[in-house]
């Protein structure tokens, strides 16, 4: 059994929250210049270079991608060997408290989704655990920002509406979303599950670097394929016509009942945070 | 080549901007989103006095991140418009001329700009860093209990925008699409 001191996890919290906000990760910022090196449309080729040129002063500045520093979602995986001394849950906020005070990060949590008061700090996190086996703790935060995430739908489809349907519902979705969520977007994938551990799965998949495809073959052609049909639509970066509409899509599916096929697409924007460490 | 816009935006100057005009404001604005606009439309609705006055101001849908030392302000980069579509149909009527943010508008808003005369901008979403340079100064004018969602009064410099809707009620999210597929397509 190893021991881990909890302030060790606020330690860790905190350093993830401030430099996911001010440093895009490396598979990002490649995809983006891999788009903006293939787009073909003057006006999106330019957005695209503007959005090169932020993420470069943040890097250079250690200032906020964007000004919507999120909702801070942590995902914890907790070796089954590891004994946590002090409460696990209050070790997060407190690195999210620290985090987004010190990193000088936007507040932008309410106590209340009526009342609507904002907490002041950020807290509380979103915070997903998982045990596996082991002896260490891998930490990933990923600062998720609320324009993308209004455009998110689920949907419980049918069986009967098979790959067709899910194919459909997840571009419809993309669709929809049009200009709002700051295309290009990132597209997050749940298939199968219950109707949250789907919504919980499309959460996931945008945590898992855009140049990393689904282990199985068959998802991750199905991946490439989506992306090509949502990169047909048109809508372009910022939605003013282009090619470039997603950056990439990533799915990941769990067993379902006979009865269901639920799909949730969880959108982000082309500022896709995420930053993991293991302790 | 960008237009030159200085702030005031009269309903004259905001009318003979279009849609895909990229255009460079200079001047004042204000930051205003969700939680001030509900504050600026209940006190219309009561008929008392706004903390800024709306006749020919322009409106930044944004929340900045703290200053750090030394900086004028946080990044910046424009919230998404929608949220705000109930409360500015009212603050249009009233003389406010220009709006900047980024995604989509309900009819509601586009009646009001084009009766009134008044443009809806879009900067760069996810731009925040690089926006933030090109504002010089900011001050917290009123609701400061609301943390980023106070009302600031901005100095911007060469703020960068595009016309998304214009007063006539044209829209880039519309003819840019189309554009774009017509050139694929041919």
């Amino acid at each position: 059994m190893r021991e881990i001191d909890a302030m060790k996890i606020t330690e860790t919290v905190k350093n993830l929250c401030i430099e996911a906000n001010c440093h895009l990760s490396s598979d990002i910022k490649e995809c983006i210049k891999n788009f903006h090196t293939d787009e073909s449309w003057p006006q999106a080729k330019e957005i695209l270079e503007r959005i090169i040129e932020n993420y470069e002063i943040s890097d250079e500045s250690n200032q906020p991608i964007c000004q919507d520093t999120g909702v801070a979602c942590v995902f914890l995986k907790i070796g089954q060997d590891v004994h946590i001394t002090g409460d696990i849950t209050d070790a997060v906020n407190e690195g999210v408290r620290q985090g987004y005070e010190e990193g000088y990060l936007r507040k932008s949590v309410v106590r209340d989704p009526l009342d609507r008061v904002n907490t002041g700090d950020n807290t509380p996190a979103m915070i997903y655990f998982e045990i596996v086996p082991g002896d260490k703790i891998e930490i990933t935060v990923a600062p998720k920002g609320f324009g993308s995430e209004n455009m998110s739908q689920i949907a419980m489809l049918r069986p009967s509406d098979g790959l067709q349907g899910v194919k459909d519902f997840i571009i419809k979705t993309v669709e929809e979303a049009g200009p709002n969520p700051c295309p290009p977007v990132v597209v997050g994938v749940g298939i199968g599950g219950t109707f949250d551990k789907a919504a919980y799965l499309a959460k996931k998949a945008l945590i898992r670097p855009v140049n990393v495809a689904n282990s199985e073959p068959f998802y991750a052609e199905l991946e490439k394929e989506i992306l090509e049909e949502i990169n047909k639509l048109g809508i372009g970066p910022q939605g003013f016509g282009g090619r470039t509409t997603a950056l990439a899509v990533n799915i990941e599916k769990y067993p379902t009942h006979i009865a269901g096929l639920p799909v949730a697409v969880n959108i982000n924007c082309h500022v896709t945070r995420h930053q993991t460490e293991v302790i | 080549m960008a237009i030159s816009v200085k702030t005031p935006l009269t309903r004259e100057d905001a009318r003979k901007l279009k849609a895909g005009d990229s255009c460079l404001l200079s001047g004042v604005i204000y930051t205003a989103r969700d939680a001030a606009h509900k504050r600026l439309c209940e006190l219309l609705a009561q008929g008392k006095e706004l903390p800024l006055d709306m006749k020919d101001s322009v409106i930044y849908f944004v929340g900045p991140t703290p200053a750090k030392p030394g900086q004028a302000i946080g990044s910046a980069g424009p919230t998404t418009s929608y949220r705000m579509d109930a409360y500015s149909p009212d603050l249009i009527a009233i003389g406010q001329t220009g709006m900047i943010g980024k995604g989509k508008r309900g009819p509601e808003v586009i009646a009001a700009m084009k009766e009134h005369g008044a443009v809806y901008f879009g900067a760069i979403g996810g731009c925040g860093a690089l926006l933030s340079k090109c504002i010089k100064k900011a001050e917290v004018i009123a609701y400061s209990d609301l943390g980023a969602e106070a009302i600031c009064r901005l100095e911007v410099e060469d703020f960068p925008v595009i016309v998304i809707i214009d007063s006539q009620g044209n829209n880039l999210y519309e003819t840019g699409r189309r554009d774009y597929l017509a050139q694929k397509n041919k």
